[in-house]
């Protein structure tokens, strides 16, 4: 069971032979079991859950069940969620209960899904190990020295450890998709504007999504499914008509043409890496798709572009973290001025602080034109590269990580190495397209690898079908660690 | 030496939408501290500002009023800094693209004893949210916040430095104070601070062509204030600058009960707000259709009014201008007038003398007037027709207001029938009609005559005087109720005789 696909646990729900209090017991008892060593949960909070699991077992008796009613979903800790502890992995929201419901977060209970624990993160978001949460790391399954990825290294952790069938996670610079990258699991980050940024505690507004978390494409798109609608409450969300993301999941790939770009292929990546990627894109051709080179000239500039623009947005969107009227406070101060520099200095961690001196300086006079300015000039350019790009192919594939997962600590001192790690995912955010990452072998020590699969806007759809006929033939997401 | 004082105005006027301007609570003034300050206002971690589309409707309204540029696409900033009673630890603001660029403000000024138009020019006015309150007082060394004006909608209205001196700021202040109540977009309450101005003061040699440096007075909340905080500012500067000292640029305060500017801080440490571009609100496009329903809905302004009364009703530049000071006083004139289209002058006269006397000992405006603009215009046609003369008029009106005095209704709502022909019922009931009748008069006029040989004497002697007063007698005997052009004409061929 704990293997199962959310269609599968669908099926036992609706046909009565599980209910959704039996399923949520056991996926708790395996939190229970697992997360002290890997801390994949900030908070578990095992009357909370049942009872939405009694909910839904109502909505399935009462014949109103939809898709993921009764399924347990885990909820990484940057969505707002009313009476939940709601942290963002923050000294600084550490007492922090959500008196409110995250646009996402609504609309899993409206689905009548149940919420098994809010997922641990880096800090704000700000990481690509989990390291930098207040809570401490969490640990990769299949290898307990190695770090998950991040930030989204709760939720990765927690559906490879099988402690939940799916997450949610957030993706600002590829903290979706390189955390389930580095765990072996399949997750996408959705076109910018299609998931409600209401309640979502924000890093970098402009780059920020939400989006899911689970063993196959098949899951993400039912997952995608319910996150994803228009939200009057987000001036960037997007008015659409609604799709259904598993319409084209059994197209066959006959003639589809994939770019591969020229800058994801260098001497950057690792060799188990690119093994592993170019033995993935050997699969497609065999399923009838055609490759074609294409150039992404600017995405070289991609990290510095994205350590100009996150840090700027970041340190506005964290003022509001003051000690005033939520959140940490220092305990002693002098006077009101003192009580901001020790509440702030005392509530956050070093690489929220790096960020936040990063995006003060950046939009500082006399240098918001050199840096600011010139870095969204880039983005722009950034963006302009793909849309050339997808003249020529339908989809972009290459590595999620140039790495699988390192070790705990081997980077977490060196914030330009870490920031690396990202240089795959985070031209992605830039433009705002889709992209995706899903399981695609394993490298050295067995670690897992992850296959990048990026889409032209709103061609969700497209990309779920590309990752769900590859899944169909071969088994990678389908492998599951021994934590225990 | 002479000195020339320079102001410009920067005005924050509150608008009159229901809710604020990215949330959806209220803005109603005297709520319990904190009672309407929701998530947003909070700024709770995750929330979100959306746009109200009111706030964007009312600027959209100032700048066509003020002939300046609607701005499409328009975007906000984030002005960061850190204060308690300022949750998001930015103010959402507008930096480059406001919403209305440009755009004039013509103001009727008085030079060497005579009216002249001078206009003034807009530098923009933006949309911004207001901060919370901070009350130091009642917390015993602790500083308690309301949010519950955290969010309210602020159109800044800024202008060039065009004023010289502080009556022109005023009278600049008072204008605008009237168009944005005028066109709907703010209710003026200046107690409730929904009107405050900052002014921008510097001084030079007369002739000179470049500016001095300049002090920025913040929140002045009456008009008052601002003419003595301008006054203040412009002698302090001229005083050290005759001392050979320097201005610093700097922002000052300005304390009522001392009667004096204090600096509360200098450019050295203005801080550095790190405007950018709101990445939470999308750039907003103002379409010409929404122009134009916006405009659509404009009222005629006070300048085309003015223009219109002195063409169509005759009136001097003087009296148009009082009667377009705010649209409810020239919505009951026209009222008046349009009952009596024959002397619109008379009518001006009545509702900015009497009516308006009236008015103001009971503290009311025009809007609530319980005395009807029909009631009043048969009053006025009593005097055109000779009924009653100017001075029973007045008589008659007193009576009239202390009968609709206490009544709740007001000539916009009225809840029973009503007594339009009051002024005649009083005129009846009264015996006030004019004695019109010349025979009558004539023997009246013969009784006079009669009785003072001493006055009729002196009138034929060549002493004027001696007629007033003969006139006077013949009123007298009439108890006033005699119509004096009847009186003197009668008179006058009497004595002839």
């Amino acid at each position: 069971m704990l293997n199962s696909s959310l269609k599968q646990l669908s099926a036992l729900l609706a046909a009565r032979k599980i209910s959704s209090t039996e399923l949520t017991g056991a996926f708790l008892e395996r939190s229970r079991a697992l997360n002290p060593a890997y801390n994949a949960f900030i908070t578990i909070n095992e009357e909370m859950s049942l009872a939405q699991a009694r909910a839904a077992d109502m909505m399935i008796a009462s014949g109103r069940a939809q898709p993921l009613t009764g399924i347990p979903i885990a909820q990484k800790d940057i969505f707002c969620t009313k009476g939940w502890l709601t942290t963002c992995g923050s000294r600084m929201l550490s007492n922090f209960i959500s008196p409110y419901d995250a646009g996402v977060v609504e609309r899993f209970n409206i689905a009548g899904a149940v919420n098994i624990g809010k997922t641990n993160m880096d800090e704000f978001a700000m990481g690509s190990s989990n390291e930098t949460s207040f809570y401490g790391p969490v640990k990769n399954p299949w290898d307990s020295t190695a770090v998950p990825g991040g930030s989204s290294g709760g939720s990765a952790c927690a559906v490879a450890a099988r402690m939940a069938p799916a997450a949610t996670g957030t993706d600002t610079g590829g903290s979706i998709r390189q955390p389930a990258a580095l765990c072996g699991i399949s997750g996408l980050k959705p076109t910018y504007g299609l998931v409600s940024r209401y309640g979502m505690i924000a890093f970098a507004s402009s780059l920020d999504q939400g989006g899911p978390m689970a063993k196959s494409a098949e899951d993400v798109a039912l997952m995608l499914n319910v996150m994803v609608g228009f939200d009057v409450r987000d001036s960037t969300s997007l008015q659409r008509e609604p799709e259904d993301y598993t319409r084209n999941l059994e197209k066959p790939l006959e003639g589809l043409r994939i770019g591969l770009p020229k800058e994801y292929f260098v001497k950057e990546i690792n060799d188990d890496v690119a093994r592993t990627v170019e033995a993935a894109i050997a699969e497609y051709r065999k399923l009838g798709a055609k490759t074609v080179e294409v150039s992404l000239p600017n995405t070289k500039l991609s990290v510095p572009v994205y350590y100009v623009l996150a840090p700027a947005e970041a340190s506005s969107n964290l003022s509001r973290f003051d000690g005033v009227r939520y959140g940490y406070r220092a305990p002693e101060y002098a006077d009101l001025n003192d009580m901001y520099r020790k509440s702030r200095a005392q509530g956050f961690g070093a690489e929220v602080k790096r960020r936040i001196l990063i995006g003060t300086y950046v939009l500082s006079h006399g240098y918001y034109d050199a840096y600011y300015i010139q870095a969204q000039k880039l983005r722009r350019l950034m963006a302009l590269d793909f849309a050339e790009a997808f003249k020529q192919c339908d989809i972009i594939m290459g590595p999620t990580s140039p790495t699988v997962a390192f070790n705990l600590g081997e980077k977490s001192s060196d914030p330009v190495q870490m920031y690396l790690s990202d240089a795959y995912t985070i031209a992605v955010n830039l433009a705002g397209l889709p992209a995706m990452s899903i399981p695609a072998g394993f490298g050295k020590n067995n670690r897992p690898v992850g296959l990048q699969i990026i889409g032209n806007y709103f061609a969700e759809a497209q990309i779920l079908n590309v990752a769900h006929q590859y899944q169909l033939v071969t088994d990678w997401h389908m492998k599951m660690p021994d934590p225990l | 030496m002479q000195w020339e004082i320079v102001i410009g105005l920067e005005v924050h006027a509150q608008l009159s939408t229901q809710s604020k301007i990215f949330s959806g609570a209220s803005t109603a003034f005297g709520a319990a501290p904190n009672a309407e300050a929701c998530g947003v206002d909070l700024a709770l971690p995750g929330v979100l500002p959306v746009l109200n589309r009111g706030a964007v409707d009312r600027a959209i309204k100032l700048g066509l009023a003020v002939g300046g540029k609607i701005n499409s696409p328009s975007i906000f900033a984030r002005k960061n800094y850190f204060y308690p009673d300022l949750p998001k630890g930015y103010q959402i603001s507008q930096y480059e693209l406001p919403v209305v660029e440009g755009g004039s403000v013509r103001i009727q000024v008085r030079q060497d004893g005579e009216e002249r138009e001078k206009t003034i020019r807009l530098v923009r006015a933006h949309l911004e949210e207001d901060a919370g309150k901070s009350l130091h007082e009642d917390f015993h060394g602790m500083t308690g916040i309301d949010l519950n004006r955290a969010g309210t909608p602020l159109l800044e209205i800024v202008s060039e430095p065009d004023m010289r001196s502080s009556a022109e700021a005023v009278v600049y202040a008072k204008t605008l104070h009237s168009l944005v109540r005028w066109i709907g977009i703010c209710d003026g309450n200046m107690q409730e601070g929904s009107f405050r101005c900052d002014a921008n003061v510097s001084v030079r040699h007369q002739g000179a062509d470049r500016l001095g440096t300049r002090c920025e007075i913040k929140n002045l909340n009456s008009f008052r204030f601002l003419e003595k905080a301008i006054d203040y500012e412009a002698r302090r500067q001229i005083e050290i600058l005759e001392d050979g000292g320097t201005i610093q640029q700097q922002t000052r305060l300005y304390d009522p009960d001392k009667d004096e500017t204090r600096a509360m801080r200098s450019k050295e440490d203005a801080q550095d707000y790190r405007y950018f571009p709101d990445p939470d609100l999308l750039p907003l496009e103002i379409s010409e259709s929404w122009i134009a329903e916006v405009e659509s809905g404009l009222p005629e302004l006070p300048q085309q009014m003015r223009a219109r009364f002195e063409r169509d009703y005759g009136l001097s530049a003087y009296d148009a201008s009082a009667l377009t000071a705010d649209r409810d006083i020239s919505e009951y004139y026209e009222a008046v007038v349009e009952k009596l289209p024959s002397d619109p002058k008379l009518c001006a006269n009545w509702v900015m003398g009497d009516i308006s006397g009236y008015l103001n000992d009971e503290g009311k405006f025009f809007d609530n007037c319980p005395l009807s603009p029909t009631q009043l215009a048969q009053l006025l046609t009593r005097i055109k027709d000779g009924t009653i003369s100017g001075k029973i008029a007045k008589e008659v009106s007193r009576q009239m207001w202390t009968k609709v005095r206490d009544q709740s209704a007001t000539w916009k709502r009225r809840n029973s029938e009503l007594e339009e022909n009051l002024a005649d019922q009083i005129i009846e009931a009264q015996g006030l009609k004019q004695i019109s009748d010349s025979g009558a008069l004539e023997k009246l006029v013969g009784e006079v005559i009669a009785a003072n040989s001493k006055s009729v004497e002196e009138y034929k002697a060549g002493k004027e005087k001696a007629f007033n007063a003969l006139v006077g007698q013949v009123m007298k005997a009439a108890k006033g109720k005699a119509n004096p052009a009847q009186v003197n004409e009668i008179l006058k061929r009497t004595l002839a005789e």
